[in-house]
């Protein structure tokens, strides 16, 4: 019993202290990244998200030149960083792309030159390769403050806007109709995905930080077509992936071909992987097949547009407003969903 | 010195062509994608002792697959990414199995073009000829499915298989594009001088050789910059391309303010899309 046990948690998992707190920050940033990256996906905004955490390098890099917390430095680029891509203002899924891509062009210009001053002027020539495919065992106990606080900050934006954010994700013209602010809505959005993974960022570094993103979102949106469900959901895969792949890099110390552990980003991608493509098996229903045609046209997110203007030509009639769930509200989440599929 | 005018010339006349089909087609995401992937493919050739190139192109190809025919199947961008991820989850593996420095990982991720070798030309310039000669063949079915899919469909013009097509294309600018800017910057290369050409002119044909020759200015002076300063020349293409589309952008919103009336078409796409 106590092989197999030793065989599963290799001898000191449970003692180790950089284990404690990897299982910590990865476990918040995995929770606060499921619950953010379901609307991210809603939202047709990956590509956002993917971003950003390009991005946030540049707050990494930086911070590592004028000496401030990698986080603190993480966290700001990218909320700034949220606010150009809005400023830019680009409505349509194709121009927002475009936007999303020139400002995070830019910023990686910017962290080319950062790096290369990390680099050159100072003697931490580890920096690259820790910006980018992070840190998680060599994490300081002092971040886990600025982590929690920034998880916080995201998940409450997050549920103070759940409503207006998924009926401006399903209908905007219907949400503006409504009086929802659906420009600041989406802001807000951006915001909370930046925190969100400037977190992930930190902790599996930031390239590999939107497959917690995307990934279980993604997966929970194939098992249930309800937005709140999928959110809890995203949340428990994420955090099952990170600490799974947390243990599998401890015991991996020992593995070949050299004595020095397989890489932890490496095993959250490939669970988060194995996860969706599970999902993807144990979803294919009937039911869903019928959509697959649409979905299939090349671009996703342009069904959205189409969606949106269909209940465009609808919106004259303005429905009552009640304390009630409106029958809009209620379609408009179930065709959104349906095109997940 | 010379040889990275030369291969800088042609990396960003491919970038231009190419990009100008990533900006009309809005896969931004892809062109992306497939350039930051391969990066992995580079991190793995190194390891077993193969060209870097093959490395590079074998990933390429690979993630445009992945990217076209996981994207057939569910939403486009999740695919991508998905796809972005696997690939950067093997390229940490690999480079945790080799002893590679962190220098060299910057250099493929930044790009390194005063670097580059007399030897290195050839492949290069190989694989940019093929890339263009598949653009050229591919023309009209490309900008038809690009600018009006429905209108691509009628005329017996598959979609998925234009940007199966298209997404192999972009992998073999990529892997000529990578060794010489970086993996993280071929993209601004790709977007910024197509997306400021497409904000001054309205027609395709124009539009793409004006991207062209923004491309190929902005390397020059990125070279010639990085030359002077000894900074990363992955810094001046970058922000560059961002000046070049804000430029466009402002002029854009000029000319449309001064002659309301009379647009094409396609600039009222072009302007629909920016706006």
């Amino acid at each position: 019993m106590t092989g197999l046990l030793h065989a599963v948690f290799a001898p000191g998992f449970f003692a180790s202290a950089p284990v404690h707190l990897a299982l910590l920050t990865g476990g918040v940033a995995a929770l606060v990244s499921g619950v953010v990256g379901t609307f991210a996906v809603l939202r047709g905004q990956s590509y956002a998200g993917h971003a950003l955490a390009d991005i946030s390098v540049t707050g990494g890099s930086g911070s590592y030149l004028i000496g401030v917390s990698p986080l603190l430095g993480f966290a700001g680029v990218g909320v700034l960083a949220a606010a150009v891509m809005d400023m830019i203002g680009i409505r349509r899924p194709r121009g927002r792309d475009l936007a999303t891509g020139i400002v995070r062009g830019a910023g990686l210009g910017l962290a080319a030159l950062f790096l290369f001053w990390d680099t050159t002027h100072t003697s931490t020539t580890g920096v690259a390769v820790s910006v980018l495919f992070g840190s998680m065992f060599t994490l300081s106990p002092t971040v886990v403050p600025l982590v929690i606080a920034c998880g916080a900050a995201a998940l409450a934006i997050v549920a103070v806007l759940q409503r207006p954010l998924l009926l401006s994700s399903a209908s905007p013209d219907l949400a503006a109709a409504r009086g929802i602010p659906v420009r600041a809505v989406g802001l807000a959005c951006l915001v909370a995905i930046a925190l969100a993974v400037s977190l992930a960022a930190l902790t599996i570094g930031t390239i590999l930080s939107t497959a917690l993103l995307v990934g279980p979102a993604a997966t929970a949106m194939r098992l249930t077509r309800r937005p709140g469900r999928a959110t809890v959901a995203a949340a428990l895969i994420g955090v099952a992936v990170t600490w799974l792949g947390i243990l599998l890099a401890y015991d991996s110390f020992t593995w070949p071909p050299r004595h020095g552990g397989w890489p932890v980003s490496f095993f959250v991608v490939a669970l988060t992987l194995a996860a969706y493509v599970l999902a993807q098996l144990a979803g294919r229903r009937p039911a869903g097949r019928s959509f697959a045609g649409r979905g299939s046209g090349g671009r996703g997110s342009g069904g959205r547009g189409s969606g949106g203007r269909a209940f465009a030509g609808r919106e004259p009639a303005v429905p009552p407003p009640g304390p009630a769930q409106p029958a809009e509200l209620g379609r408009a989440r179930a065709a959104e969903f349906r095109m997940e599929r | 010195m010379m040889n990275a005018w030369i291969v800088g010339t042609m990396v960003a006349v491919v970038a231009g062509v190419v990009g100008f089909f990533v900006v009309m087609r809005g896969s931004a995401f892809a062109a992306d994608a497939v350039p930051q992937g391969a990066f992995a493919g580079a991190a793995g050739a190194s390891l077993i002792g193969v060209s870097t190139l093959v490395g590079l192109s074998v990933f390429a190809l690979v993630g445009a697959l992945g990217i076209g025919l996981l994207g057939r199947r569910g939403r486009h961008d999740v695919a991508t990414a998905l796809t972005l991820v696997t690939m950067l989850g093997l390229g940490a593996l690999f480079l945790s199995f080799t002893t590679q420095y962190s220098a060299e990982i910057f250099e493929l991720l930044f790009g390194q073009i005063l670097g580059i070798s007399a030897s290195e030309i050839l492949p290069v310039a190989l694989l940019g000829l093929l890339c263009i000669a598949a653009i050229a063949v591919c023309y009209r079915p490309l900008l038809l499915s690009s600018l009006a899919p429905e209108a691509g469909e009628a005329r017996g013009v598959r979609a998925a298989r234009v940007e199966l097509l298209f997404l192999v294309i972009l992998a073999i600018a990529t892997s000529m594009t990578l060794p010489v800017v970086g993996a993280l910057l071929i993209f601004s290369l790709m977007i910024g001088p197509p997306a400021a050409a497409r904000s001054l002119t309205a027609r395709p044909g124009r539009a793409m050789a004006l991207s062209v020759v923004i491309a190929v200015a902005l390397t020059w002076a990125a070279i010639a910059a990085s030359y002077g300063t000894d900074w990363p020349v992955g810094f001046f293409v970058g922000t560059g391309g961002a000046v070049c589309y804000a430029g466009g952008r402002l002029w854009a919103v000029r000319s449309a303010a001064r002659r309301r009336r009379g647009t094409s078409p396609i600039e009222e796409v072009a302007t629909a899309g920016a706006a």
